[in-house]
């Protein structure tokens, strides 16, 4: 049914795009608001309003999501967007504010046992069986293996049962979060103020790059980037680079410290946006980047890589739980259901991202479209990004290559470790220093 | 009403024992009881709060009920075993103090500058009103616009640099415009400099002129005049413009953040990395270590002025 709509009214949905996203820049109620004078459904009206309160950052949040759920399930979305750090406090200290909540697999050996979140019935999950094994078994499709240092999906994915705050260690039918997003993360650079072929993270910390460097001031993710960077240089060979012992911590801070004394860093960041100006302003040349950042400065026109490197990449997933104070919860699994059917599935991959079910995500693609970002193919036609702007011309190809490749080359995902509280006190030293 | 306020000043000669026994003593005390109860229910139950936690254990997502003196003990962690070195806290506040004391300085100059230029260079009370709200304008954005906005102003490739390099007065680009003490500083003093001008002007505004021409008629020169009748009149103005000013910039994060590119620490920003891990106990042991400083620095500013006296 998705299929036919999104296809047909493609024309449409860019042309109300454009009045989306300036209405709908960051604020996800107005839209709602908006929309009802707009699109009257009084067939909804009659009945109990299908709202659901969406706790996420912004980075997962969309006004298109929100308006095509909207058209097919009568489920108003309210977002509420507060940033990385945020969704876990309100997750913690106010579960009954939201009743679905899109976070990271990372945070939920905070979430979980706070006991503030259901598990998800794996049984009301129509294609939880078609959920790709990256998250589920931390495996490609074709049974290749891939690194699981730090907290990786699998090892968080289950617990027990419906109200336990354990995890499981085999998969069980209760699921901690369903996937929505995930993608394989390394450095952006400025090729054309760099000028030469960048190929490890050790590039991160070459002196060369002084004062024109940057990684993210989100400890547990900063800290997983200087170790791919040490490991890079060969100074250390981490157990696990997502649970390091305070040895460990101490020697990593050391080496981050002595590059900051240097002069190595420009800025640190913390936000998306943040990201974007350091890069597009050409204060820094190579960061740590997220993949929608280098996304949003290439579309203005500044040629920005996110590059492979030899290392592999430090990889991330997110995914949808529910509150325990929640009373909707049919509500949230029709939301689920409905997202994982393929046209929100298409939206993320267009926009860099991974989607959890993958088959119906390449019923809502274009061949072309699919082959571009999935396969690693050049593009056969100019590449769109959601909002309509033009990513790519024809002929170019992924940073990275196809979905195999890139996810097949995770070294690590991004974690909280046993020492998380030493390492908070060891990155307050960082920045002090 | 007289003996009321002699009352209050707390030195008159009237026994307390009859003062209180008087009926208007209890509807004193009745017209204070709003505000004292907003005190109660907003500053020192939440702060009592706050102290309460700063000795409560905590894990990855909860606060123990368990007392402890770990917040404060990890907190100076190192600051005796480092020596020589200077520990993270002490380090942070040594920085914190440092910019407290500049921007003090550069915001006490400027704002007692444009006091003194709207209280005694301007004749009409209209235009002082009008130039006094011209004051306010930035004040019309957000703090964190007003910080933002130098940044495309002083970045490699701002616009400073671009006219310097345009004008062949530097070859490469100046680096320590943004991202550094100087652009946090700057910030502060944009952003500040109005909350020394508000009380200073309105110090001088209550001066009274006759004593200014009997400086003069006595032969002193400008300068007499300003540091023997209008800085010891200021007093009050002063002290309090710089309470403002340092209780902000001591508990500040955000320009720190943001024009000092993450980089620099700050007293709030240690909070600010605790409270975002969730480490609830040591982000309020910091808090109070943060009152604690800045109520010693307030006593010390107050010790210079009786703001009782001269209000």
């Amino acid at each position: 049914m998705s299929d036919e709509i999104s296809k047909s009214n493609v024309s449409r949905r860019r042309l109300l795009q454009g009045v989306g996203a300036v209405a709908g820049a960051g604020i996800g109620l107005g839209i709602g608001e908006s929309k009802r004078s707009l699109f009257p459904a009084p067939a909804v009206w009659a009945q109990d309003a299908k709202v659901l309160r969406y706790l996420s950052t912004a980075t997962n949040q969309s006004p298109d999501i929100v308006k095509k759920a909207f058209e097919d399930t009568g489920i108003k979305i309210e977002y509420v967007t507060v940033t990385t750090d945020d969704v876990t406090k309100r997750v913690i200290t106010q579960p009954s504010s939201f009743d679905l909540v899109d976070t990271e697999y990372f945070s939920l050996k905070k979430l979980v046992p706070s006991g503030n979140l259901l598990a998800m019935d794996a049984k009301k999950i129509k294609l939880f069986d078609k959920i790709t094994p990256v998250i589920t078994k931390g495996q490609l499709a074709n049974g290749k293996v891939i690194g699981d240092q730090g907290t990786a999906p699998k090892k968080v994915m289950f617990v027990e049962g419906k109200g336990s705050t354990k995890f499981a260690t085999e998969m069980t039918e209760w699921a901690t979060l369903i996937p929505t997003t995930y993608n394989a993360d390394t450095l952006g650079i400025r090729p054309d103020l760099i000028g030469r072929p960048i190929n490890s993270w050790a590039e991160l910390l070459n002196p060369q790059f002084k004062g024109k460097a940057s990684i993210l001031n989100i400890p547990s993710i900063g800290i997983m980037d200087a170790a791919m960077v040490i490991e890079a240089t060969g100074q250390h060979k981490y157990a696990d680079k997502g649970n390091m012992t305070r040895a460990e911590i101490d020697m990593t801070t050391k080496v981050l410290t002595e590059a900051k004394k240097a002069g190595q860093f420009r800025a640190f960041w913390s936000d998306f946006n943040e990201s974007v100006n350091l890069m597009s302003s050409g204060e820094t040349v190579i960061q740590s980047m997220w993949s929608p950042a280098v996304t949003a400065v290439r579309s203005k026109g500044i040629p920005c890589v996110f590059q492979p490197l030899k290392e592999g990449y430090r990889s991330w997933a997110s995914g949808f739980a529910i509150s325990k104070a929640v009373k909707k919860d049919d509500l949230a699994y029709e939301f689920v259901n409905w997202f994982l059917s393929g046209w929100a599935g298409a939206y993320l991959n267009r926009q860099g991202y991974y989607s959890a079910v993958l088959d119906t995500a390449k019923a809502n693609m274009e061949p072309y479209e699919w082959a571009y970002w999935m396969e690693g193919q050049p593009a056969a036609k100019d590449i769109h990004a959601p909002d309509g702007t033009v990513l790519e011309k024809a002929g170019s190809k992924r940073d990275g290559g196809s979905y195999d490749e890139r996810m097949g080359a995770v070294a690590c995902w991004n974690a909280v470790m046993d020492e998380n509280d030493y390492m908070v006190r060891k990155w307050n030293e960082f920045i002090a220093a | 009403m007289a003996d009321q306020i002699v009352a209050a000043r707390g030195r008159s000669k009237v026994p307390k024992v009859a003062a209180t026994r008087r009926p208007w003593a209890i509807s004193a005390q009745l017209q204070a009881a709003p505000l004292a109860l907003v005190f109660i229910v907003f500053f020192v139950i939440p702060l009592g709060i706050i102290v309460l936690v700063s000795f409560l254990d905590y894990n990855d997502y909860a606060i123990l009920p368990t007392l402890t003196t770990r917040s404060y003990t990890e907190t100076f962690e190192g600051c005796i075993d480092q020596l020589p070195d200077v520990c993270t806290i002490l380090k942070t506040y040594a920085t914190t103090a440092q910019f407290c004391f500049a921007v003090w300085l550069l915001t006490l100059i400027i704002g007692f500058t444009i006091s003194y230029f709207l209280a005694f260079h301007i004749r009409s009370t209209t235009t002082q009103i009008v130039l006094g709200l011209l004051c306010t304008i930035p004040f019309w954005t957000s703090n964190v616009i007003r910080m933002i906005s130098w940044i495309p102003l002083l970045g490699r490739n701002g616009l400073i640099n671009q006219i310097l390099m345009g004008a062949h007065i530097i070859s490469t680009p100046i680096e320590w415009l943004l991202f550094s003490d100087f652009s946090v500083m700057l910030a502060f003093v944009h952003l500040f400099t109005f909350f020394m001008v508000v009380p200073i002007l309105n110090s001088m505004l209550r001066i009274d002129r006759s004593l200014l021409e009997a400086a003069f008629d006595a032969g002193a020169s400008g300068w007499q005049t300003l540091w023997h009748i209008v800085v010891p009149l200021t007093k009050p103005g002063i002290v309090i413009g710089s309470i403002f000013v340092v209780t902000i910039v001591m508990g500040d994060f955000i320009t720190f953040g943001v024009m000092g590119g993450q980089q620099i620490a700050s007293a709030g920003k240690i909070i600010e990395t605790r409270l975002n891990a969730l480490q609830f106990p040591p982000a309020a042991a910091n808090a109070v270590i943060l009152l604690a400083v800045t109520l010693v620095v307030i006593s010390l500013l107050t010790r210079l002025v009786d703001i009782r006296k001269e209000l």
